[in-house]
């Protein structure tokens, strides 16, 4: 089979192979969870409880009217003994539901029903995945149900799962593949069927032959679904790039997927929609990888959503404290967020919790640019990071806006090649921000007039 | 032929001068575009260092602005009394009195107060940390990185060694440049007759506030209390909120503050000489 790939990108050192031999264990019930009530792009949920009240397993707790937002469950079932601001693994702090638990647990297996995808409608389907409160399970956490309703007039030929999981470290969605073949399958033709779509791809890297000879097993003989062996590269997993590498479809800035006829989906959505279904089980637990240095035993943990990072990291072993400083991610070392405390919980888009020591997270001083354009050959977006880096930094946004600054989909690449060191996504990040507050001031501005 | 030679040459070049000189004398007579001369006068008594400080995009758009008569003549805030006194004579107006705004920053939590949650690593500028959200815990104190003190022209702020801006009362000419820059809103312009001030923007309930920084206002609402006329100041988001239309500006809201959150008419005191004299030079 032929290899797919887009064009730059970069080969960190994945360091995958401390995680991706071993079976996903079930994590302990923990005793507490700290559910947020934003743990999806969109509009944040209202209460449905209040302190005191006892809550089951599954029980919807927030919910909002708003279109693009999802509901959010109890992962345990206890009593609501908090409703305050609390620490949120984005960096600042957030409404939370602090939930103490009662030891019980559900068996939502023995409930399970295997449905026939040809019997549900589009319609129903839309609704199961919206009130199970399905997200993207990927990090960037949309709501599925959006993406699964395209305006009138748009089309979708195609579904496309990524499996490529291009971060370093993480080995979540590897690890679904090889072990839950069968209901990522279900999940992607339950995908199809809520979009009307003809035909399903999978994306996978190269890296993980495992993965593809079981889903390869999986699909069988069926012809709607098409495994794509990708090019083990970063960020080989960015929507835009997997659109490209596997259809050759280019998304235009501003556009989504479905403009170009496509709906991408992580393969641990699939999964979750295959139980919510099946099972009648919301999305109240992930399957998350602690890796990284710094652990002392790294594996993947299926986890209740809720559950410290402290808590999960001392299921695996804790921290190896002889290692000196280390830093706590939110997610991989390329796109995840760095951690002040240990208190926060994992959340729907928690795929994993990276721990580097303090040799990789040595701080250093940047140089000034060389223009070597190390930056520009790597850009997977064929940005001019350099330029944007030192536009950002001046806060000019006419510039960054004439050089296409929010195209940029802040994978890193830049960062991580520059040989001057020159914190370059920081700098992009910091024009962009300029230019939402521009924008959000010209609104109001006209809102006034 | 030497001599020859500079006839010919002070001949045609002196000839060809004549007739461009004619040329521009013809064009500036011709194209002369009619400028209100008192735009020019007005520019000259204007400072000059396009502060942006009267909301227009420097001082000749400012000047242009005046002569229009479309702005007060005491809009320029880098000038002071003197610049808005002849402005008022130029453009034969009634002087107005000019009322000069100061920067006031608005948070005490320094490196001693104000607990840390990180060590922020990433590019040192206020915006940047505050993308992360800061490396303090309280999210709505100082960052500490100086941008404010960056956006100042006039030399009137500085960072002390406790990790806070200072504006040197005599210095500031209330241009708001400072206020513009700062990310999280810290920093309010006031006139001058304004001497109190709740130093804090924290809107955590008061149980948090303190845990993070001594100096936060945890809202318990004595000042609002001590104060002598009702509703001069206000709890609003746990924060006390001074609504300057009534509230008496003196020292008798500030003594029962158990943070010393509020306090009265201490920005005065602070000058460029007295803070130079009190920080050591570095190198």
């Amino acid at each position: 089979m032929a290899i797919k790939t887009f064009d730059r990108g970069i080969h960190p050192s994945y360091h995958k192979e401390l995680t991706s031999g071993g079976r996903i264990e079930r994590a302990a019930l923990p005793k507490l969870v700290i559910i947020p009530l934003q743990q999806h792009a969109g509009a944040p949920c209202e209460l449905l409880v209040k302190k005191g009240d006892l809550v089951q397993e599954g029980q919807k707790i927030a919910d909002v009217k708003a279109f693009v937002s999802a509901p959010i469950h109890a992962s345990i079932s206890g009593k609501v003994k908090d409703i305050d601001l609390a620490d949120h693994p984005g960096g600042s702090r957030a409404m939370a539901i602090t939930i103490e638990g009662d030891g019980l647990m559900r068996d939502w297996v023995a409930g399970a029903v295997q449905t026939d995808i040809s019997a549900i409608s589009a319609d129903a389907l839309r609704d199961i995945i919206r009130e199970a409160g399905i997200v993207g399970m990927g990090g960037a956490a949309f709501p599925t149900s959006v993406k699964l309703s395209p305006p009138k007039g748009k089309t979708i030929d195609t579904v496309i799962l990524n499996g490529c999981e291009c971060e370093p470290f993480l080995t979540a969605d590897h690890r679904i593949m090889v072990e839950e073949a069968g209901a990522v399958i279900w999940g992607l033709r339950a995908l199809m069927k809520a979009v009307g779509a003809g035909a399903g791809l999978i994306g996978i890297e190269e890296n993980k032959p495992d993965a593809i000879d079981a889903l390869d097993k999986a699909v069988g003989s069926s012809n709607d679904i098409r495994l794509v062996i990708l090019e083990t590269k970063y960020p080989q997993g960015a929507e835009k790039m997997l659109i490209a590498a596997a259809m050759g479809r280019k998304v235009p800035t501003g556009k989504l997927p479905l403009d170009v006829g496509v709906v991408v989906n992580n393969v641990g959505t699939a999964v979750a929609i295959y139980e919510a279904v099946n099972l009648k089980k919301p999305l109240i637990e992930r399957v998350v990888t602690i890796s990284g240095n710094g652990v002392t035993a790294p594996k993947n943990l299926r986890v209740r959503v809720g559950t410290t990072f402290e808590e999960v990291i001392g299921q695996c072993g804790g921290l190896k404290t002889s290692e000196g400083d280390m830093e706590v991610l939110n997610g991989g070392p390329m796109m995840g967020i760095t951690q002040s405390t240990l208190t926060v919980p994992v959340i729907k888009g928690t795929s994993g919790i990276t721990v580097l020591t303090a040799r990789q997270i040595k701080p250093v001083a940047y140089d000034p640019c060389i223009k070597c354009s190390s930056c520009v050959e790597v850009c997977p977006m064929g940005l001019m990071p350099y330029r944007l880096g030192d536009y950002g930094r001046a806060h000019r946004t006419d510039d960054l806006k004439a050089w296409d600054a929010l195209a940029c989909i802040e994978c890193g690449c830049c960062s991580y090649v520059c040989p001057a060191k020159r914190p370059l996504l920081h700098w992009i990040r910091v024009g962009k921000l300029k230019i939402r507050e521009e924008a959000a001031k010209a609104a109001a501005k006209a809102a006034k007039a | 032929m030497l001599a020859r030679m500079i006839i010919i040459s002070v001949v045609s070049m002196g000839g060809i001068g004549a007739v461009l000189a004619l040329f521009l004398v013809f064009a500036d007579k011709k194209f002369k575009v009619d400028e209100d001369p008192r735009i020019e006068a007005i520019a000259g008594i204007l400072p000059g260092s396009n502060c942006g400080g009267c909301g227009y995009p420097g001082c000749r758009a400012l000047a242009e602005i005046l002569a229009k008569g479309e702005a007060p003549p005491n809009v320029c805030v880098a000038g002071g009394n003197a610049v808005a006194l002849k402005l008022a004579e130029v453009m034969g107006v009634e002087a107005l009195d000019h009322k000069r705004n100061v920067a006031v920053v608005l948070c005490k939590g320094g490196h001693a107060e104000a607990e840390r949650r990180a060590i922020y690593k990433g590019e040192m500028t206020c915006t940047a940390s505050n993308i992360t959200g800061g490396d303090k815990s309280c999210a709505y104190g100082c960052l500490g990185y100086g941008e404010c003190v960056d956006a100042c022209k006039y030399d009137a702020m500085a960072m002390d060694s406790n990790g806070l801006p200072v504006v040197f009362y005599d210095k500031c000419i209330g241009c708001g440049a400072c206020a513009k820059a700062c990310p999280r809103s810290i920093i309010e312009m006031h006139t001058e007759s304004h001497k109190l001030f709740v130093y804090c923007r924290s809107r955590d309930k008061g149980a948090y506030a303190k845990k993070v920084c001594s100096v936060a206002c945890i809202a318990c609402g004595l000042c609002v209390k001590d104060c002598s006329v009702s509703d001069g100041i206000a709890l609003k988001n746990n924060l006390a909120v001074i609504d300057y239309a009534v509230a008496p500006q003196n020292d008798e809201s500030t003594k029962r503050c158990p943070t010393k959150c509020i306090l009265f008419g201490i920005e005065e005191q602070v000058t460029r000489k007295g803070f130079y004299g009190s920080v050591k030079k570095t190198a």
